[in-house]
């Protein structure tokens, strides 16, 4: 079986945001970037199949050279190839179309993504990927059953769960339920080293595409004032506010 | 020209953010002079839709949102936008609204800008404030794209309390072609006795300081009485005290209610990820150095099983 993981890399959650002087840009100073976390959730669960079945995972990035530590990362964790497309990820169309470009030659059976990235939780990539290679597409996917070609899924709903058959090829787009949180894996020493032989192959973007959503600022949410404290014994005191001043009860 | 909005229902019933959706893509069309036409399937409450100011709504009376997959919605939806020369595609960013934009921005070949949190800023080229970062920080996107889809974050805009369009009802049948390359939904579970949380309008949230999954009928009973959803932090779903489909946070949902009642949870930055775009937010804690005060409006130092059960009391009391 041959699995796709799309990653991106992204700041660390704890990352405090901030910009450039004129507010179009980010300000990368002191950002530590990892993994996509929904990313990661995908990348253990190719790593499962893998031990089951003897599965080859590609991890994939479209981004410039600064985002190579995490694509070893990937190499370390269990990944055996990675592929950069060397290519500013500017919006998230750019970022599909690359991807889409690269599984027009080579053959995957599951391609994997991250529900979204954690910076602009645009959620756009997997079902771009779906539709251009007309794929089945299952979306907030928790749970993956594969039986001989036949996959089974479960998925978040917006009242609940939804579990659904397909057949591969599949565009997944992952969360955490396809793999727990306890079953992400630290690079170990040996992986580490391994990762070292294993191949990164960057790719130029030869595709030609207009660039045609762009940021034209960023901005911060405003502050909340400071907070009210109470006791424990003025309940009476809360409801109060939260009905004559904050008005929603 | 037209603006189209894709209203979702739940086994035929419409919601809040069904009613947001509506009312977004009224106040554009009143903006634009274009008409408004919602798109919908197996809906069994048309005509609600009239009150907020639809000029035609479309039912395909044969189909359900609950049936179908994301390409059977896709498929069926870009066929009306294309007959009505939609030059705007409204959907709200539910679970539904996320599989199905990607898949018809390329259909159609659109711009696709998600998460909006605010009307458009201008109309040509389109800009739209959005969230981003988790809620720690918004970005305009522009947009050159002549035709573009605007998923909207759910109860970021809220509801028109009237409008008026001329709310023509169509129900038509709709025929599924290439099915190929598909999905069998085989079953869908839902949670109907409780409120869903990316709709809640209060939701009412515990973490490890209550101790343990036995401690959740407190919590219950205030949600019962404040009409709220119940959420959770991740250590809670984690240790399997409460499902996954209540984790509010980084790696779970991401909710943005009137109002947020956090109980015995420090407020880590992960979960404020999750919770942060809430208007409101009331914690009660026991430690007066949790972090969450810091993100909060009102704030309570005491001990949960003391506070929890007099704020229901005095709610109750309240409500009569």
């Amino acid at each position: 079986m041959n699995i796709l993981v799309c990653i991106s890399s992204v700041p660390d959650t704890t990352s405090s945001i901030n910009f450039t002087a004129d507010n179009k840009n980010l300000n990368t100073d002191g950002l530590t970037y990892i993994i996509n976390p929904y990313d990661e959730f995908c990348l253990t669960k190719a790593i499962f199949i893998k031990e089951k079945t003897s599965a080859t995972i590609t991890v994939i990035n479209v981004g410039n050279n600064n985002t190579e530590p995490i694509l070893r990362k990937a190499l370390a964790i269990g990944a055996d190839k990675a592929v950069r497309i060397n290519r500013e990820a500017q919006n998230s169309r750019i970022v599909a179309e690359c991807i889409y470009d690269y599984c027009t030659s080579h053959q995957f059976d599951l391609i994997f993504c991250g529900r979204e990235s954690i910076d602009y939780n645009g959620g756009k990539v997997p079902g771009f990927l779906a539709a251009k290679l007309n794929l089945p597409f299952i979306n907030g996917c928790i749970g993956l059953e594969i039986k001989d070609d036949l996959l089974e899924c479960k998925r978040e709903v917006d009242n609940g769960h939804e579990t659904s058959t397909t057949k591969s090829p599949v565009v997944i787009a992952g969360q955490k339920g396809l793999v727990e949180e306890k079953d992400l894996r630290i690079p170990s020493m040996r992986g580490i080293m391994t990762a070292r032989t294993k191949p990164l192959e960057v790719i130029e973007s030869t595709l030609e595409m207009e660039h045609n959503i762009t940021v034209v600022e960023y901005e911060k949410p405003l502050e909340r004032s400071t907070c009210k404290m109470l006791n424990e014994d003025e309940v009476d005191k809360l409801i109060d506010l939260l009905s004559n001043e904050a008005k929603v009860i | 020209m037209a603006i189209v909005t894709v209203i979702e229902n739940w086994e035929g019933n419409l919601k809040k953010v069904s009613f947001e959706t509506l009312s977004y893509g009224k106040k554009m069309a009143e903006k634009l002079g274009m008409q408004l036409i919602a798109v919908t399937l197996g809906c069994a409450e048309t005509e609600k839709m009239i009150k907020y100011g639809a000029d035609k709504i479309i039912n395909i009376s044969n189909l359900t949102f609950e049936q179908n997959s994301n390409k059977n919605i896709t498929q069926i939806c870009s066929e009306i936008i294309k007959e009505n020369e939609a030059k705007f595609i409204i959907l709200s960013n539910t679970n539904t609204g996320k599989s199905i934009a990607p898949l018809l921005a390329i259909e159609l070949n659109t711009g696709l800008i998600s998460n909006a949190i605010d009307y458009p800023e201008t109309h040509t080229p389109l800009i739209v404030k959005c969230k981003s970062f988790s809620s720690k920080a918004y970005v305009k996107f522009q947009s050159n794209y002549s035709t573009n889809i605007i998923t909207i974050l759910p109860n970021s805009i809220g509801e028109l309390s009237e409008a008026t369009g001329n709310g023509e009802i169509i129900n038509i049948e709709k025929e599924l072609i290439n099915t190929n390359n598909n999905i069998n939904i085989e079953n869908r579970s839902t949670e109907n006795e409780k409120i869903s949380l990316p709709d809640a309008e209060i939701v009412v949230s515990a973490g490890r300081g209550l101790k343990g999954p036995e401690n959740w009928n407190m919590i219950e009973d205030l949600a019962d009485v404040l009409g709220a959803g119940t959420a959770c932090s991740k250590p809670v779903s984690d240790m399997g005290w409460r499902p996954h489909s209540e984790h509010v946070g980084q790696t779970g949902l991401a909710i943005n209610p009137e109002l947020y009642i956090a109980i015995g949870i420090s407020g880590a930055i992960q979960h404020l990820a999750g919770v942060n775009s809430s208007k409101n937010i009331v914690v009660i804690n026991t430690d007066p150095e949790a972090p969450f005060f810091k993100a909060a409006n009102y704030g309570i130092i005491g001990d949960a099983f003391v506070v929890v059960p007099k704020l229901i009391n005095a709610l109750k009391k309240y409500k009569n």
